[in-house]
């Protein structure tokens, strides 16, 4: 883990010598030029973890490329990020990477997958100090394993009790919220990096409802099972256009009992899911988390009375997020 | 003196006994967590953190309405190491009554569940216990699975619940 530290704090490498024709073409990856499906890959390692509770880093970066090697197209990763960072971002502007460590050390995005990320955005020509790790505070970074840093010579990491809320409320549904000022201000582009987690009012936990963490007052949008305070969150200018990549870490879950790490229901997915169709990679995440549920013996989320209906809502013709119909999705297992 | 004046003076002296009486009546404020070493082989790693009802969202967003509608009335956690390697936390979650323990303690077990011995009820699992005492809901939870975990696990847990 030290070399990969000192890794992100060394001076970004690599050209970002990108044509114009290549804008616009990170939003044309999420549906199929010719099918009209959004595209999710769901990449695994069954020995990603090993004997330990951690995984292996350098098996969590072979995944990584796996991953995006498949969804881009592009067997070279700098070449597989280049293509989903837009020119004008990779060059000088800031990427967010939103991980989420609310449910403790136990299960939070895991700090092999943001190193590995930092590494690749790196070596395709973004600044170390251009990259902010965020989440909701310093407590939920560390537990994700991050340090805070606010040098712009590195990455950086901290969170919006470092940088605040905008002072103007934002409608969302019925309740009245803050962004964070990370979202708002600083970031170009967000990556968000969930980590999949059963969730006691939501169903499930994963690539929509992460933005709760980009907010002042998350519990305003709990009514109703989270919907449809999820789907509006979602549709907010700032999520909908920003946070366009979605890279979610199901190395490590929990299929009951979460959003806090409950170990007697800890499992292993040893999976990534990646894609811009935010509806389409949560969708496909539910279906991971009710199989596994009823391998252990549990009720699928419907049955339990936690249905994810925000998934639904989101993919209306009133929030038009992504598409949730699985005749719709492109699915690529690696 | 006059009359007046000695009734003042008797309903002042009284007015202050009063209030002596009733501080002195007050509960002593209850700190379950075990100080390092009281419990042989764990140290005690951060500050006790406190979140008052309305905000335990701020710890446990998403997970809080469930405490709430059990009656909770605040939460105090600290983390601890056991060893010098393995890593735990400590939840001591007051409920309004011992009937709101009770309702999430139920909720949290499942089938695989072991009884324990600790406080009016406990179950355990290989990382985690969990008892009620009265008003209180005791859960620890280790990071990650040691063969001495439960055992260390065990030991801290009856540290906790002779502080309750």
């Amino acid at each position: 883990m030290n070399d990969r530290r000192e890794f992100l704090k060394s001076a970004a490498t690599g050209a970002a010598l990108l044509g114009s024709s290549r804008i616009g073409l990170a939003s044309m990856l999420a549906q199929h030029p010719e099918t009209g499906k959004s595209r999710v890959v769901v990449a695994r390692d069954t020995a990603l973890h090993g004997t330990g509770s951690q995984p292996d880093e350098k098996r969590v970066l072979d995944l990584l490329d796996r991953a995006m090697a498949a969804y881009t197209g592009r067997e070279k990763p700098v070449e597989a990020w280049r293509r989903m960072v837009p020119p004008d971002i990779l060059k000088n502007k800031v990427i967010g990477l939103k991980v989420n460590g609310l449910g403790g050390k136990g299960i939070s995005t895991h700090a092999a997958l943001v190193l590995a990320i930092c590494e690749r955005l790196q070596q395709a020509g973004v600044a170390a100090g251009n990259i902010v790790v965020w989440d909701r505070n310093a407590r939920d970074l560390a537990a994700c394993g991050m340090t805070i840093n606010t040098d712009h010579s590195s990455v950086r990491c901290y969170g919006s009790d470092v940088a605040g809320f905008e002072d103007h409320q934002v409608q969302c549904g019925p309740a009245n919220i803050r962004l964070a000022k990370i979202l708002t201000r600083e970031c170009a582009m967000v990556i968000n990096l969930p980590i999949l987690k059963d969730h006691d009012q939501a169903g499930m936990t994963f690539s929509m409802k992460n933005m709760y963490g980009a907010v002042d007052r998350p519990y305003l949008l709990h009514p109703n099972n989270c919907n449809p305070g999820v789907a509006d969150l979602n549709c907010i200018r700032e999520i909908r256009e920003k946070v366009t990549f979605t890279i979610g870490d199901a190395m490590s879950s929990v299929y009951q009992g979460g959003p806090m790490f409950r170990p007697e229901h800890l499992w292993y997915p040893n999976a990534l899911i990646v894609g811009e169709d935010r509806v389409a990679v949560d969708h496909t995440a539910w279906q991971m988390l009710d199989s596994k549920r009823v391998e252990a013996g549990l009720p699928k989320l419907e049955d339990a009375g936690r249905m994810p209906h925000y998934i639904e809502t989101a993919a209306d013709a009133t929030h038009k997020l992504g598409v949730n119909d699985p005749q719709r999705i492109r699915l690529i297992e690696v | 003196m006059s009359h007046t004046r000695r009734w003042m003076l008797a309903v002042a002296v009284l007015a202050i006994a009063g209030t002596l009486v009733c501080t002195g009546c007050k509960k002593k404020a209850v700190d379950p967590f075990p100080a390092t070493n009281s419990v042989a082989g764990w140290e005690k790693t951060s500050d006790t953190r406190t979140y008052a009802a309305k905000d335990l969202w701020q710890y446990i967003d998403g997970d809080a309405e469930q405490y709430i509608s059990a009656g909770v009335v605040s939460t105090a956690t600290s983390d601890y190491k056991y060893q010098g390697k393995l890593e735990a936390v400590v939840d001591v979650y007051t409920m309004s009554d011992s009937a709101g323990a009770t309702k999430i303690l139920d909720a949290g077990q499942t089938k695989d569940a072991k009884s324990v011995q600790l406080g009016d009820a406990g179950i355990a699992y290989a990382q985690s216990v969990t008892f009620r005492k009265g008003p209180y809901l005791v859960r620890i939870v280790a990071y990650e699975s040691t063969p001495d975990g439960p055992q260390a696990l065990g030991s801290l847990a009856h540290g906790v619940e002779a502080k309750l």
